[in-house]
């Protein structure tokens, strides 16, 4: 036995668990999605072979498309908001003051309840007409409006909501990239005389680029296919009003759970993932990486 | 000079305003049924509601399955995380690239995405209706692996070198050497952890139907249906349910922060 051939054993032995645990309840559920899709499944477990049947399905499926303009509406406005929110924040509280932890921690509190209680929060905050926030609102002649029970208004309750929710946790990864923004550069460019402005558009934002990456695609990740995009919706609405909260994710669990269509759900996964991926390499693309612009 | 003074102040209030909907709750959850939509402080305290979820609902049951869940993964999950972290950070072996890419590509993918395949694997293996099945496919994740592998980087190489020295084998060197110079990060990864299990929703609804194996997410959301109108008693179990995830968060709060922190792109 060489060194060599021991050091490579004994990792092998500590890589063991976890390698096997991902494999098993990660990549194989992953390929199973695109292999379970070429099969009709019935409420008894039996397998029919019906190749590209469930693709087929899909082009007539309404609920789907529905679903999918709710997931896009969703996604190309929970991520700025969220991203201008978190960040602004995040500048707020950059600086010490006063009282500076408490801030952070109370931005970050709604992130550690869990998203079965914010849902039930904002329900309870939303109940039409008795609800505080109704309540609040009515002055505005705001009172009787239904925010949950309006399709037109249900999907803007539920992008607010989500923001309250991770605002603190993208809150935390800004603070984190403008640790990495060096002081001195600011100083030079403020004896240079450039302006907050000017400072913030020419070493704050450059340096911070790939921090707006990570959160952009971690914030876009979320919200097609986070636990935001199930948990939250189902304890708010069930999809409802009308379909009009029913995101991707949801619609795929209404398939395989209430309606019993494991191979069309299946189907349903792997457009999910080629989405997922696009999605990611168009960022990517866009960005160039959220690399510097001189590479 | 007067932004200076501006910025705490505002920071201040809108810190209020983000934790009132919480605060709300909690003072909602102390008033009689009566009084629930009442705007402002309550006329008559109660514990009432709190006591009926206690003893009427089933809610310590609930709380007993959602910790030994959440304690549990979050035990094992260290453990299993922090050797594959070792190996990846401390050790040179043939395919050491192929492997954290590997573990790394399974951060795109989130639980709701994989739920349909997960769920026939899970069947497959007979976890259904199981503490194993709300358990096993919990624990792994990529997040702590690398975490850990960031962490382990920075560990000088002649506290180990030492270890070797005295001849101690590689399982020695990670648990008498890592593991022990490790705990500032293992304890932000246990709050970490321990807040996602407790939160778990999606899985245990998909795997658990028995009334015995509910934790404490499904319990309260369990409530909508059973107890549609009686806020008092609804907000009283929400109130029940985030308590303890609060108290973790302040008790880990530093931890839970520098764990984040190391989330984004370093």
């Amino acid at each position: 036995m060489t060194r060599k051939r021991r050091e490579a054993l004994a990792a092998y032995a500590f890589l063991a668990p976890d390698t096997l645990g991902l494999l098993i309840f990660v990549a194989i559920p992953m390929l199973l999605a695109f292999g379970v899709a070429f099969f009709k499944v019935d409420g008894f477990g039996n397998y029919q072979f019906i190749g590209l049947g469930n693709y087929r399905l899909m082009a007539g499926d309404d609920q789907l498309w529905a679903s999918l303009k709710v997931t896009a509406m969703y996604v190309v406005s929970f991520v700025p908001i969220a991203f201008v929110v978190s960040f602004a924040l995040a500048m707020l509280v950059r600086n010490h003051f006063k009282g500076i932890g408490w801030v952070r921690s109370a931005f970050f509190l709604p992130n550690v309840v869990s998203l079965v209680v914010v849902g039930l929060i904002w329900q309870f905050l939303l109940v039409d007409k008795r609800g505080a926030l109704s309540r609040l609102l009515a002055p505005f002649g705001l009172g009787d409006v239904s925010f949950l029970g309006t399709p037109s208004l249900a999907l803007g309750t539920y992008v607010v909501i989500s923001v309250w929710f991770l605002m603190g946790y993208q809150m935390l990864v800004f603070l984190a990239g403008l640790k990495d923004v060096p002081k001195e550069l600011e100083d030079a460019a403020a004896i240079d005389g450039a302006g907050p402005w000017q400072r913030f558009r020419y070493v704050i934002w450059p340096l911070l680029r790939p921090t707006s990456f990570f959160v952009v695609v971690n914030s876009t990740i979320g919200a097609v296919t986070g636990l935001q995009a199930f948990d939250l919706v189902y304890v708010l609405t069930k999809g409802g009003p009308a379909r009009a909260t029913s995101t991707v994710v949801l619609y795929i669990y209404e398939q395989a759970f209430t309606f019993n269509n494991m191979g069309y759900a299946a189907a349903l996964t792997t457009v999910v993932v080629a989405l997922l991926i696009v999605c990611t390499g168009l960022m990517f693309g866009f960005t160039r990486g959220g690399r510097f612009d001189e590479d | 000079m007067t932004k200076i003074r501006v910025v705490p102040i505002l920071a201040h209030v809108l810190a209020i305003i983000a934790i009132l909907p919480l605060l709300w709750i909690l003072i909602s959850a102390l008033k009689p049924a009566e009084e629930v939509f009442n705007f402002g402080w309550p006329q008559h305290w109660t514990l009432s509601n709190l006591q009926y979820v206690l003893l009427k609902i089933p809610m310590p049951r609930f709380m007993l399955n959602s910790a030994i869940v959440s304690v549990t993964v979050t035990v094992v999950a260290l453990f299993f995380h922090s050797m594959a972290a070792y190996a990846l950070a401390r050790l040179r072996f043939p395919g050491r690239g192929i492997i954290f890419s590997g573990i790394m590509s399974t951060l795109l993918v989130s639980l709701p995405v994989i739920l349909v395949p997960l769920f026939l694997v899970a069947k497959q293996l007979g976890l259904l209706d199981s503490y194993a099945g709300l358990i096993v496919p919990s624990i792994f994740h990529a997040f702590g692996i690398f975490l850990l592998r960031q962490y382990y980087l920075n560990i000088p190489r002649e506290l180990e070198e030492a270890a070797d020295l005295d001849g101690c084998g590689y399982w020695r060197r990670y648990w008498s050497v890592i593991l022990p110079l490790s705990r500032p990060v293992l304890a932000s990864l246990s709050v970490l952890f321990f807040l996602a299990n407790w939160n778990a929703f999606l899985w245990p609804l998909t795997i658990t139907r028995n009334p015995d194996l509910r934790v404490i997410q499904l319990g309260i959301s369990g409530m909508q249906g059973q107890y549609a109108a009686a806020w008092n008693l609804i907000l009283a179990a929400a109130v029940i349910a985030a308590i303890p995830t609060v108290v973790v968060f302040v008790a880990g709060q530093r931890r839970l922060v520098d764990a984040m922190k190391t989330t984004g792109l370093k």
